[in-house]
């Protein structure tokens, strides 16, 4: 049988599903389930490609609740895992996402979004499920979600997905877009040896489980994975510190809720990543995912051409870089938000920027449609 | 005097005392015929993991038995199960839940769990009715029982799950009722010992739920019903459905070898040159 290798160090031109498929390879996914779904299959496909030569597995399942129900299971049975999907297939998921977060399960997601709601449109790009990843399921928690703005970034943030869920023990998401997961670009893949992995810590096996705390520990506690003689209670019904079912206690409830939150919370300056490029009294152009590449466009086009203008591009989407949105609302005169969606972060943006700078929302004019550098220059122009 | 143990308390969580279960409820039954089953064959709990469901027979395992427990989300026991069988292949994988859990909400993923034929032991607590929310009408529920959602008697034929699964491709799939201890014993032992997808569907008294609308009665009565109306699967094969209606089919309705999906995973990651198991050493 014909071993299928991953690409090996060095630059390729490929597709950004293909390039995150690689980057998962890369991070140590050894356990990958999904439901064929457009314009996400790619990365499924050559996942199925490359798992068995790799040490892992594939399993294409029934539908998408089965696909994150079984990458949740074997996130327990010791293996670093992951699902891949589209719009429709994250509606689906969103009760065992909350699932995921509840049992503090280390887990990446990728949604490569597409035009919604509903079934929409496959092949064109809307960042239309910004909200539905931090809010999709019920109740209230806390996520991680990240956004690229190229193939590279699929490559690179997919890596950092797998070592932040591994890191802080819960579901990490990659919020692509059609546009990123079908462009080809330069990709650089670097030598595995200059990849740093980091794996969850497990306890040491013969402790008593009531003695234990695997739970509910902000400072992240060890994860009893299956199989390894812990004798793990996994709930994801309101539990203690040790795991036990609580349905009764106030402080066991407001502790299930609330470490969880705490845990990622507390951590936001390690999680939250921006790029930015602004300077005092600039209009600051405020991006994340595809429509970046135009305001970075922009930002040059404009310079040139003697616009007081800066970038801001928020890498990490939740936990919601709100410090560095108010730190830059306080240099700037205003800010102009650039969303592929109808406006899903700016109230966010705006909360934190508004009691500093004139705050406004540049939608598109047709969605799925990225705005034109030119069209961005135009409209800071004309609404000055 | 010293008080006596349970023989089979060795295998349950030393803190639980007690369970969430009903008096004359059939749950003790059946959690006592799957810890028997795995004593009988001197297996260890450390090479287990169960998975549940959401409902009463959900918290047969979770928390009690002292092994590994994944309590999931409601209809979705065998996709959790499937992930952490591919995950650690060299594990016991068993689902308890009830038939609410697994053949309605969960419908879909038992029929896909045992077509792919991956080796996950189930075992489908079937009361006929929804007992944790109150008595609703269930897939299994018999026709024209008059529940508190089908308050003018069921117009919905029940599903016969065990029969949907041996369809589905299951190599090993047997019906017993909490009337027979022994022979429900005896094919978990079966379902465990077998290489692939095995579902041992219990039909278990709910005196409390099903009870009130079947009027049935008391839990002794239900285990009466069942034997009175109990008639193995080879005696009925040869009877109309008529001479069928109102009897319980018991006995194992397939016991067969086929290729089992997560050794065909080792052996492709074996010829692949890799490590078998899909496990994170640290």
């Amino acid at each position: 049988m014909k071993k299928e290798e991953r690409l090996p160090a060095g630059a390729h031109f490929i597709m950004g599903n293909i390039a995150l498929a690689e980057g998962a390879i890369a991070a140590g996914c050894n356990f990958v389930s999904g439901y064929p779904i457009t314009p996400a299959s790619e990365i499924v496909n050559r996942l199925s490609v490359l798992l068995p030569g790799a040490g892992g597995g594939f399993l294409q399942t029934e539908d998408e609740i089965s696909a994150i129900c079984a990458a949740i299971g074997a996130s327990w049975a010791g293996c670093k895992a992951m699902t891949a999907t589209s719009g429709p297939g994250f509606s689906l998921m969103q009760e065992n996402i909350g699932f995921a977060v509840a049992t503090e399960t280390p887990l990446v997601i990728v949604d490569v979004q597409r035009l919604g709601p509903s079934t929409g449109v496959p092949s064109v790009g809307v960042a239309g499920d910004v909200i539905q990843a931090a809010r999709g399921s019920h109740g209230d928690y806390q996520i991680i979600a990240l956004s690229p703005e190229s193939p590279q970034e699929m490559f690179d943030m997919t890596i950092r997905a797998f070592n932040l869920a591994e890191t802080y023990r819960v579901p990490v998401f990659i919020l692509a877009d059609a546009f990123i997961g079908h462009m080809r670009e330069q990709v650089v893949i670097p030598a595995q040896d200059n990849v740093s992995l980091l794996n969850r810590k497990i306890p040491a096996p013969g402790t008593d489980p009531m003695s234990r705390q695997d739970f509910l520990d902000p400072a992240v506690a060890p994860m009893p994975v299956f199989g390894r003689g812990l004798k793990a209670h996994v709930t994801s019904s309101c539990h203690d510190k040790n795991g036990m079912r609580n349905l009764s206690d106030p402080a066991s409830m407001h502790a299930f809720i609330m470490k969880p939150i705490e845990k990622i919370l507390t951590q936001r300056d390690r999680i939250v990543e921006t790029e930015s490029d602004y300077r005092s009294g600039d209009t600051l152009l405020v991006s994340y995912g595809t429509v970046s590449r135009s305001a970075k466009a922009a930002l040059a086009k404009g310079r040139a051409a003697g616009f007081k203008i800066g970038l801001l591009r928020l890498k990490t989407i939740w936990p919601f870089a709100s410090k560095e949105i108010e730190a830059a609302a306080q240099k700037v005169k205003r800010m102009v938000v650039l969303e592929n969606n109808t406006g899903q972060l700016f109230p966010y943006i705006k909360a934190d920027a508004a009691a500093y700078c004139r705050v406004d929302f540049m939608g598109p004019r047709i969605l799925g449609q990225i705005p034109d550098p030119d069209d961005v220059l135009k409209y800071i122009q004309e609404t000055t | 005097m010293d008080a006596i143990e349970h023989p089979l308390r060795k295998y349950t969580r030393p803190h639980v005392t007690r369970t969430t279960t009903c008096p004359g409820c059939g749950n003790g039954i059946v959690a006592q015929a799957i810890l028997r089953a795995i004593d009988e064959l001197g297996l260890e709990m450390d090479d287990f993991v169960f998975v549940s469901g959401i409902g009463c027979s959900a918290w047969i395992p979770s928390p009690l038995f002292a092994a590994d427990t994944l309590h999931t989300t409601h209809g979705r026991p065998v996709a959790f199960a499937t992930g952490v069988k591919l995950g650690r292949p060299d594990m016991n994988v068993m689902v308890v839940s009830g038939d609410g859990d697994l053949t309605a909400i969960g419908g879909n993923h038992l029929i896909h769990a045992a077509r792919k034929n991956i080796d996950l032991t189930v075992v489908l607590v079937n009361n006929g009715i929804y007992g944790m929310t109150g008595g609703q009408t269930a897939p299994t529920t018999p026709l024209g029982l008059t529940t508190i959602t089908s308050p003018y008697g069921t117009m919905e034929h029940p599903l016969d799950i065990s029969a949907t699964i041996v369809a589905a491709g299951a190599p090993f799939v047997a019906r017993w009722t909490t009337a027979h201890p022994r022979q429900l014993t005896r094919s978990i032992k079966k379902g465990l010992q077998k290489k692939g997808f095995a579902m041992i569907e219990a039909i278990s008294q709910c005196p409390v739920q099903f009870g009130r609308v079947s009027k049935l009665g008391k839990a002794t009565d239900f285990l009466q019903h069942y034997k009175k109306n109990s008639i193995s699967f080879s005696k009925a094969s040869g009877l109309s459905r008529e001479e069928l209606a109102g009897r319980i089919v018991i006995g194992e309705f397939v016991d067969i070898e086929k290729p089992e999906l997560s050794s065909q995973w080792m052996d492709l990651k074996h010829q692949m040159g890799q490590e078998a198991q899909c496990h994170n050493k640290q």
